[in-house]
């Protein structure tokens, strides 16, 4: 430190104290390394900080304070036309929810909808990985032809499979009316609406599902199948006895991402529509408590009930997550 | 790793699931090359018509899809190249550096991927209203120009592609940090960080719930809701709509076909990895 304050003090080097060329080039040098040095040491220290600052900067301005502030709203009466006041109103954004058919409806629908879609998915991207997975000519061309529907926007698809599944001109019941059966009305009937819209969600993730399946398969280790079929165990028995239980930590992965894309779902039921606007269906049949929200804030003008809303749905995902914790956690225990 | 050789029903099996990938595709092309009146009549239409030139000039005309498109590549393509630039920032500084509160820090991130957009969008249409921003890009761009995803990718890529005595030399030859990002980083990070715009874009391209809740058609809209104006004429024209999706669609089919096995590569190594 006082070597440090010597070199550094004004009196001690310069380009003014009389001395040889060399003595004062190696002063000068001295206080450029302890510059160096010092700079250096700031560097490494504070330098980190500043490489992940902008992330924490960004999340904290279109993150953190908007998923705090819709708890604010939540308790205040705000229009979407006047966003600027708000009148506290306490929980009644709330118990009004609980009151609500509409709400209950469209949870409803949104189990209903995640699980058509989520389970389907989740098995068939799991045939699909293990059938990518044999030693296969072209199954480079193979994995991206089954990836293109992930490159397909959300409004995109829709709008096809929403003339696909036409009552009247549609393919689907063309198709179903060539091999004998009844015409379905695939807009309005609960049911098949839901089908109709699972399919979308189906179509769209499956191949990218399929690939996260197939990277954990590759990572299986060869013995454990050369074993099982030593064995006598059968391909099929080798994939429910070795590829599965393998796979358990990737299988509950994308199950946890798939139900919470579930619980958000929005475009599908939006645009399946034709038109109609936010209710999801005449009958809102096919509500989604996304589509709910921004039905409530964006259509009905009601931003704090929509936030009320929001605030429902991550209590409901976190009910989810903790049962699944659970489940595990019973399960690893076994 | 297994290597079984794969019987016939398996090419089979797979020809049908790419039949079944492609065929929505394919046919939004069929359609968009009919008439309206073609589409309304039993069977449907299982080739190409000779409309095609004029409904996708309505669509562009119709829903400004010029316009849109542009704003779409302008969204995406910002978006993707900010969330390269600072995942790889924070990626490195999460695989290689040593820094007090690296970990809870680490973990805050990934607990960011938990909270569903739905939360925040509310307070976040007020802020941007508030900023007098509804109908502007920036609207669009500057919520989701990072994301916890993109750094986690890019810290789980570099904790092995980049060899700790390689910034190690460089620190002894007196570079600072920065030099040793431009230096020994970005080049280390290249394949990676391709992968990640290149999906990061994808996903930038094709976000709709945000975008719709921010921008109108009559502002400057992306595709994606320039798509949903289409569909509310007074007698939507299907054929024309099915232009609509293909012009918004086409763009990011010729990326996969140009860096479709890169983009499958990402995934599956995102996949293991993470």
């Amino acid at each position: 430190m006082t070597d440090e304050t010597a070199v550094l003090s004004p009196s001690a080097v310069g380009p003014k104290r009389p001395a040889a060329e060399g003595g004062g080039r190696s002063g000068r040098d001295g206080r450029g390394q302890v510059w160096r040095s010092r700079r250096y040491r700031w560097d490494l220290r504070f330098s980190p900080y500043a490489f992940v600052a902008p992330f924490f900067l960004f999340f904290a301005a279109f993150g953190l304070f908007p998923l705090l502030y819709t708890g604010w709203a939540a308790l205040h009466q705000v229009e979407l036309t006047d966003p600027g006041s708000m009148t506290w109103v306490g929980l009644r954004n709330f118990t009004r929810l609980w009151d609500d058919e509409f709400f209950w409806n469209a949870l409803r629908n949104t189990v209903t909808i995640g699980l058509l879609s989520t389970v389907p998915q989740l098995a068939i991207a799991l045939g699909l990985a293990h059938l990518l997975n044999y030693r296969l000519r072209g199954s480079a061309f193979f994995r991206v032809a089954v990836l293109t529907p992930y490159a397909t926007s959300v409004a995109a698809a829709t709008l096809v499979f929403v003339l696909l599944f036409g009552r009247d001109y549609g393919m689907v019941n063309w198709a179903l009316s060539a091999l004998g059966f009844d015409a379905v009305d695939w807009q309005n009937g609960t049911f098949a609406s839901q089908l109709a819209v699972s399919t979308i969600v189906i179509w769209r993730w499956t191949g990218y599902n399929a690939l996260i399946y197939l990277a954990a398969m590759q990572a299986v280790p060869g013995e454990l199948y050369e074993s099982a079929a030593l064995d006598g165990a059968s391909r099929f028995q080798q994939f429910l006895h070795v590829t599965v239980p393998s796979l358990r930590p990737t299988i509950f992965f994308t199950c946890v991402v798939s139900t919470i894309g579930a619980t958000q779902l929005f475009g599908e039921p939006l645009l399946f529509n034709g038109g109609a606007g936010a209710t999801g269906g005449s009958d809102h049949q096919f509500q989604t408590l996304g589509l709910y929200l921004y039905e409530q804030g964006w259509v009905n003008l009601h931003l704090g009930r929509a936030s009320a809303i929001a605030w429902a749905m991550f209590l409901i995902l976190l009910l989810v997550a903790g049962a699944a914790r659970l489940l595990r956690g019973r399960k690893d225990s076994r | 790793m297994r290597s079984l050789r794969a019987g016939r029903l398996t090419y089979v099996v797979l020809a049908l699931f790419t039949a079944g990938s492609l065929f929505p595709l394919v046919w939004t092309a069929i359609a968009a090359s009919r008439s309206n009146t073609r589409l309304a009549q039993t069977p449907p239409p299982f080739w190409f018509g000779g409309n095609l030139g004029r409904n996708l000039q309505v669509a562009w005309t119709d829903a400004h899809m010029g316009t849109a498109l542009l704003n779409t590549v302008i969204v995406a393509g910002t978006v993707a190249a900010g969330t390269v630039f600072f995942s790889t920032l924070a990626g490195f500084a999460f695989a290689k550096l040593r820094f007090r509160g690296s970990r809870p820090l680490l973990a805050l991130v990934i607990g960011t991927m938990l909270i569903p957009p739905q939360l925040s969008v509310v307070p976040l249409y007020m802020l941007i209203a508030k900023l007098s921003w509804t109908d502007r890009l920036q609207a669009v761009i500057l919520p989701t120009l990072v994301g916890a995803f993109g750094v986690f990718f890019m810290r789980q890529y570099l904790v092995h592609a980049l060899p700790m005595e390689l910034v190690e030399a460089a620190r002894t030859d007196g570079a600072s940090s920065l030099r040793v990002l431009w230096h020994v980083v970005f080049p280390a990070a290249r394949p990676a960080m391709a992968v990640l715009g290149m999906l990061t874009f994808v996903m930038a391209w094709n976000d709709f719930f945000w975008p719709i809740v921010a921008l109108t058609q009559n502002g400057s809209p992306t595709v994606q809701v320039a798509l949903t104006g289409l569909g509310r004429g007074y007698i939507p024209d299907q054929s024309v709509i099915m232009a609509g999706a293909l012009l918004g669609t086409l763009p990011l089919l010729l990326v996969f076909l140009v860096f479709g096995r890169q983009i499958v590569g990402g995934i599956m190594q995102g996949a293991v990895k993470g």
